[in-house]
């Protein structure tokens, strides 16, 4: 349901008093019922610290250029992804699921990963990818269709992409138990799982074991649910009646709401996460408010499930401009930095391009690579009769 | 007797429509079934004619709708449930084997659970992962469970209204990849007089060897036989509409005739319903027979990157060297 239109025979949930959340102290009329945790406005003005109702105290400790760097994380995640939108529109991908408003919540939850955490994304996490430094063309072999986004997980500390919803936050939950099992958690240096996934995502089965496993096994997890209010054409009303955050509590761990188009906030509130969990402290639910800006992927018209009032009131509360404004209040960066920025990302645009045109398409005989670590002589007859077949037509080269 | 040129899709839709207008226990369930339409927009419009409680965009979980559309067909309603994607079933697959299929044997007939579950299956359509699957033999496999598939937009548009005023619970698998291609669709047969579900068809009559097929499967073999018939091949084609129970009267009948078939589809081969049809056609026409009953499919691989899918798939090709080698035994 799009903001503005009434609502048929589905009275809402009182919204719950400010007690029942992090609470900003800006005042901020967009901000939730309930509140989330803000460090920074939409008009780029700071706090340095931040109280939730919990007691809870977020605050960043950057210095300059860390401040300039996640910046430059956004823009550049954010340029890359316009390329990926472009170059889906000029048939070179499948389809492309974009990031284009989330940037602040990818990059300040994937650079609050210590070196030795582990995440689980969904199929929309290029920002966290480009955090955790792996190449950018990564993903696009899972949407160009050459590959099914082959990664090496183990390698850059990043699960492959999943699409099936829900799926990974079980996976991330077993690879935090297996944490405990090998005694890497009770530290400052212990190890933590992140697990990506959605509004909708919170819905299903599987969300709601990988809730209770965690809890049961005091699992290193945090759940860090990008809520950008739509599941396809779903709005958050479909999934739930109360806020996201809360669900922790009725599992036994703590939730937290963030702004997550504030890079500093969803920065703290995740690290603060990740060290608990890392410290033996067991799971915490994060929720990242945030707005899909864009279609849910390339396929999806969102015109047709919601009204351009609602997108335009959340480019007033876009991740990037309002850290640039921050930037440019605190004299932290000037224009000449900002052109630099842009001028960079664009090359790293650009690179990607030709890299994901230069992309072979897979060898049909590959079809049959990797099915069992220790094969099948079924599919090895069924690859033999298959390079005999193609053999059979004229100058086919397999 | 109003006939019009649709879509598949469209075709689908109708149906839709009509049951619902048809049908007031008839509700439809499913992820952005509503405002969308459904992703493919075969729900298109219907929630708006029909209202929320109607045509109900559910909470993102498959095992949900699922279970709760058993409930709801407890209480007297018929639930038409959207899976957006083949791959995406999964999640429910418990709640269709273990809950849809059994009901009423469990009940000892007292509980009829008359559940459509549509799944729009198989690929060809340049997608990602879990998008292209062709998982019906798991749903044959399971008693208690019908299963069809529609190959024309007439069919779809009927089959579908028969499949919702049954009282088994249908899988109902259409080849999203034809959604778009058109055909002339009667609308006002009444079902009584139509065809019935659960029956296959000759949509091509041939003497020298028996193509069988289902869902999109259907227009490869037709392609096929018409580059067959300009080498002098006469090739029959049966869509087999209904995958459970199997209707192989027509199948034994034209195999006796032409003494060759070949069996195609997009799921993997191993124990796929060619398998199925293999074993009972060589039991029923033995000594028909020209050659072994041979089976075109998709390999026994996960199904592959979409760049490589044309070479997974069966084509026109890979069903013409079929029939030669059935014309080579
Ligand atoms: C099990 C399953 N069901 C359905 C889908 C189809 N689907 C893909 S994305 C999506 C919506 C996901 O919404 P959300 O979890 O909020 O994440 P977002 O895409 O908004 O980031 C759906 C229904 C799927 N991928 N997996």
């Amino acid at each position: 349901m799009a903001k503005g239109e009434s609502k048929v025979g589905a009275a809402r949930p009182p919204a719950p008093g400010p007690s029942d959340g992090a609470e900003s102290r800006i005042p901020n009329a967009d901000v939730p019922a309930g509140g989330f945790v803000q460090l920074l406005t939409p008009d780029g003005d700071h706090v340095d610290s931040v109280t939730a109702a919990d007691g809870t105290t977020y605050s960043v400790d950057f210095t300059d250029e860390e401040y300039r760097g996640l910046y430059r994380d956004m823009v550049t995640v954010r340029r890359l992804d316009a390329e990926a939108t472009a170059l889906q529109r000029q048939g070179e991908l499948g389809i492309w699921a974009s990031l284009l408003g989330q940037e602040a919540a990818q990059v300040g939850s994937g650079r609050a990963l210590r070196t030795q955490d582990m995440a689980f994304p969904t199929y929309r996490e290029h920002g966290v990818l480009y955090c955790r430094g792996i190449d950018p063309i990564m993903p696009f072999g899972l949407f160009r269709g050459v590959d099914q986004g082959a990664w090496d997980p183990n390698e850059f500390k990043v699960n492959m992409y999943t699409i099936v919803i829900g799926a990974q936050t079980l996976h991330a939950t077993g690879y935090a138990m297996g944490i405990n099992m090998d005694g890497k958690t009770g530290t400052d240096d212990g190890e933590a799982v992140i697990a990506y996934f959605g509004d909708g995502a919170s819905s299903q089965g599987d969300v709601n074991e990988a809730f209770i496993w965690s809890a049961v096994f005091n699992a290193p997890m945090v759940f860090f649910c990008q809520n950008n209010q739509y599941a396809i054409s779903e709005p958050l009303e479909r999934q739930t009646r109360i806020p996201l955050y809360q669900r922790a509590a009725g599992f036994g761990f703590p939730g937290v709401r963030v702004d997550g188009n504030d890079v500093l906030a969803s920065y703290a509130v995740t690290r603060h996460a990740l060290d608990r969990a890392r410290n033996g402290e067991g799971p915490t639910l994060v929720e990242a408010y945030t707005y899909r800006m864009g279609a849910h992927t390339t396929t999806d018209d969102p015109t047709r499930y919601r009204i351009a009032s609602e997108v335009e009131s959340w480019k007033a509360k876009d991740p990037i401009a309002r850290f640039r404004a921050f930037l440019g209040k605190q004299t932290l960066a000037d224009e000449a930095f900002f052109a630099e920025v842009d001028a960079q990302a664009n090359e790293v645009a650009l690179n990607l391009r030709e890299r994901v045109l230069e992309m072979p398409d897979p060898k049909p005989l590959s079809l049959f690579d990797n099915v069992y670590p220790n094969g099948s002589p079924h599919l090895d007859a069924q690859r033999d009769q298959m390079a005999q077949y193609l053999d059979s037509f004229e100058g086919s080269a397999h | 007797m109003a006939t019009e040129t649709l879509t598949m899709g469209k075709a689908l839709n109708r149906g839709l429509r009509r049951a619902l207008e048809d049908d007031s226990k008839v509700v439809i369930m499913g992820e952005d079934v509503g405002k969308l339409g459904g992703v493919f927009r075969i729900t298109d419009g219907l929630q708006k004619d029909f209202g929320e409680d109607r045509v109900i965009d559910t909470p993102l979980a498959e095992s949900g709708i699922i279970g709760t559309a058993v409930g709801l067909a407890i209480r007297g309603y018929r639930p038409i449930c959207e899976i957006q994607f083949d791959g995406f079933v999964y999640p429910a697959y418990d709640q269709i084997v273990s809950q849809v299929a059994k009901m009423h044997y469990r009940s000892q007939g007292r509980l009829r659970i008359p559940m459509v579950i549509r799944i729009p299956f198989g690929g060809g359509i340049g997608a990602v992962e879990h998008h292209s699957e062709s998982p019906e033999a798991y749903f044959a496999h399971t008693a208690g469970l019908k299963v069809v598939s529609c190959g024309s937009p007439q069919d779809a548009y009927t089959m579908i209204r028969q499949a919702i005023a049954s009282d088994d619970p249908i899988v109902f698998f259409e080849p999203k990849r034809r959604y778009h291609e058109k055909g002339v669709v009667e609308l006002d047969t009444p079902l009584s007089a139509a065809e019935p579900l659960h029956a296959s068809r000759v949509v091509r009559p041939g003497t020298d060897a028996t193509i069988l097929a289902y869902g999109p499967m259907v227009r490869t073999a037709l392609d096929a036989a018409q580059a067959a018939a300009e080498d002098g091949r006469n090739l029959e084609v049966i869509d087999l509409r209904t995958l459970s129970p199997l209707d192989l009267g027509p199948v034994f009948e034209s195999v006796r005739r032409t003494g060759r078939a070949v069996v195609v589809h997009e799921a993997p081969g191993n124990l796929g319903l060619g398998a199925e049809i293999a074993a009972r056609v060589t039991e029923e026409c033995f000594y028909s027979l020209e050659s072994p009953v041979l089976r075109v499919t998709g390999y026994d691989t996960p199904y592959p990157a979409a760049r490589v899918e044309e070479e997974y798939l069966p084509d026109l090709d890979r069903v013409l060297d079929a029939v030669d080698r059935a014309f080579g035994w």
